[in-house]
C-alpha cells in the first residue's frame, strides 16, 4: 500500500450512501459543507473548541473540524440535516423552539447534535447531565440556561 | 482551514503500519487526531505522510495479560476507558481521569496512545501513568520492547518511540488494594492543567508524580520516602510534601508564575496522596 494524496471515501450520510473522491488534507466539515452542500454543520472556531461543527460518527458526537474526511471511511455520519429528515422537527428541536434555546443560531446545529446523542444514551437527563454533554459546545448568546432547559424538557424533565 | 498537502495511508495491520512509518520520510501515525489535526492546521506540525491507525483493531482492545496486567491498546479512546469493565475492576482511576479530559466529542476520538505520544507536559496521562508504574510496549521492524514511564517520556512532544516505531500497548499493573488519586488546577472546568499530580498508595508505599512542572512527569521522590512509614494523616502528608515545590523548576506563563506552580505542585501532591490513601483497600 502506497500513501496517496486523495482517496475515494465511502460513507453513509444521513442515510444516503456516498462515494466521493476527496483530497487527504480535506477536513470532514469541509467535505460535508462544500462537497455535499450540507451547510447546516457550521465552522465556528476551526480549532476544536466551539463544537459548532459537531456531527455524529456512527452515532457518537465528534467535531468534524478535527477529523479528515478520509478518516471517516466506512462510517455512518449524521448531520443536523439528518435530524428532521422527514420534515418534522424532533422532540428536541421542538423543545429548542418552545424554550427559546437559540438567539443567533450559530451554535445550534452543534448543540442539537450533542444533545441528540445525550438523549440517545440517557433519555431522561438531569440538568447536570446536560451541562456535561454540551461542555464541548460554546454559545455566546444565551448563557446556556434556555438550551439546558430545552434539552431537559425534551427528556421529559422540567 | 486548508491543510498543507499531505499523503495518507490506512494500513490494515500493525506490521504494515510500521513498514509505512519506516519507509517514508516525514511519516507520522494518526490516532484520534484530536491534537495532530489541530497542530497541522496551525502549521506547527507538517507531516508528509499520515499513517492512519483507524483500522488496527488489535490496538483498540482492553484486556489482561497472563500475569494480570491491564493491557490497553494505544488506540483505545477516552470514552472506551470510561465505559470499560476491565478498567473499572483493575484501575478505575484511568476511567475517572479520562472522563475529565476536554469534552464528549474529544473523548469519543482522543486515544490514550495519542495522549502519551504527544507528550504534552500538561496532559493528564503522563503523570498518572508514571504514578501507576505503567509500562509502554513499542513495536518496530526489529521487534518489540517494553519500557517504563521514566524511559518513555523523553521531553516536550518527545517520547522514546523512534522513527518507524509504534506504541502498541500501555500496560498498567492492577491495583491489588492500592488507592489512586489525581488532583490539580485547570484553566476552566475541564481545561488544560496548570499543574497536576497523581498518586498511588499501597502497602509498598507511595508513588507520586507531578505534571506540568517540567518537560516530563517529575516523581516526588523525597515525598515518597517520607511517606514510607505509612502515616497518611493529613498532617503527615502535608509535612511529607514540604519542600517539594522548592525542588522544582517549573515554567512561568500567562496562567501562573513559577512560584505559583511550585505552590500548586505541593497542594496537588497532598490532595492526590490523601485521595489515594483514602481509597486503599
Amino acid at each position: 500500500m502506497e500513501p496517496v494524496t486523495s482517496r475515494t471515501v465511502s460513507v453513509e450520510v444521513n442515510g444516503e450512501h456516498i462515494e466521493y473522491e476527496v483530497p487527504a488534507r480535506r477536513l470532514l466539515v469541509h467535505f460535508l459543507r462544500d462537497d455535499l452542500g450540507l451547510t447546516g454543520t457550521h465552522v465556528g472556531c476551526d480549532t476544536g473548541n466551539c463544537g459548532a461543527c459537531t456531527v455524529h460518527l456512527d452515532g457518537e458526537p465528534v467535531k468534524s473540524c478535527m477529523l479528515l474526511a478520509v478518516q471517516a471511511e466506512g462510517t455512518k455520519i449524521t448531520t443536523v440535516e439528518g435530524l428532521a429528515a422527514d420534515g418534522e422537527l424532533t422532540a428536541l428541536q421542538q423543545a429548542f423552539n418552545e424554550h427559546h434555546a437559540l438567539q443567533c443560531g450559530y451554535c445550534t446545529p452543534g448543540m442539537l447534535m450533542s444533545a441528540t446523542a445525550l438523549l440517545a444514551r440517557n433519555p431522561h437527563p438531569s440538568e447536570e447531565d446536560v451541562r456535561v454533554a454540551i461542555q464541548g459546545n460554546i454559545c455566546r448568546c444565551t448563557g446556556y440556561v434556555n438550551i439546558v432547559e430545552a434539552v431537559v424538557a425534551a427528556g421529559g424533565g422540567k | 482551514m486548508l491543510l498543507r498537502e499531505v499523503e495518507y495511508a490506512r494500513p490494515a495491520t500493525v506490521d504494515e503500519a510500521i513498514s509505512l512509518l519506516g519507509s517514508h520520510d516525514g511519516a507520522r501515525p494518526l490516532a484520534g487526531g484530536q491534537t495532530l489535526v489541530n497542530v497541522m492546521k496551525q502549521r506547527a506540525a507538517a507531516p508528509d505522510v499520515l499513517v492512519d491507525l483507524a483500522d488496527l483493531d488489535e490496538l483498540r482492545s482492553i484486556g489482561f495479560s497472563s500475569d494480570g496486567m491491564l493491557e490497553i491498546g494505544a488506540m483505545v479512546t477516552y470514552a472506551q476507558l470510561e465505559g470499560s469493565s476491565e478498567v473499572d475492576v483493575a484501575r478505575p482511576i484511568l476511567a475517572e481521569v479520562a472522563a475529565t479530559i476536554a469534552d464528549v466529542q474529544v473523548r469519543n476520538r482522543g486515544t490514550i496512545g495519542g495522549n502519551v505520544c504527544v507528550s504534552d507536559p500538561t496532559n493528564h496521562f503522563p503523570p498518572l501513568l508514571a504514578a501507576l508504574d505503567a509500562t509502554f510496549t513499542i513495536r518496530g521492524s526489529g521487534g518489540e520492547r517494553t519500557i517504563s514511564a521514566d524511559e518513555f517520556f523523553v521531553g516536550v512532544y518527545l517520547t522514546a518511540v523512534g522513527e518507524g516505531e509504534l506504541l502498541t500497548t500501555v500496560n498498567v499493573p492492577p491495583s491489588s488494594g492500592a488507592g489512586d488519586g489525581f488532583a490539580g488546577l485547570t484553566i476552566g472546568a475541564h481545561g488544560t492543567y496548570i499543574v497536576n499530580a497523581a498518586a498511588t498508595v499501597s502497602s509498598d508505599g507511595a508513588r507520586v508524580a507531578i505534571g506540568c512542572v517540567a518537560a516530563t512527569p517529575v516523581r516526588a521522590t523525597a515525598m515518597e520516602e517520607r511517606l514510607a512509614g505509612g502515616d497518611y494523616s493529613e498532617e503527615s502528608v502535608r509535612a511529607a510534601a514540604d519542600g517539594l515545590g522548592a525542588s522544582l523548576d517549573p515554567p512561568a506563563d500567562v496562567h501562573g508564575s513559577a512560584d505559583f506552580r511550585r505552590h500548586l505542585a505541593e497542594v496537588s501532591a497532598v490532595r492526590a496522596a490523601l485521595q489515594a490513601a483514602g481509597r486503599r483497600k
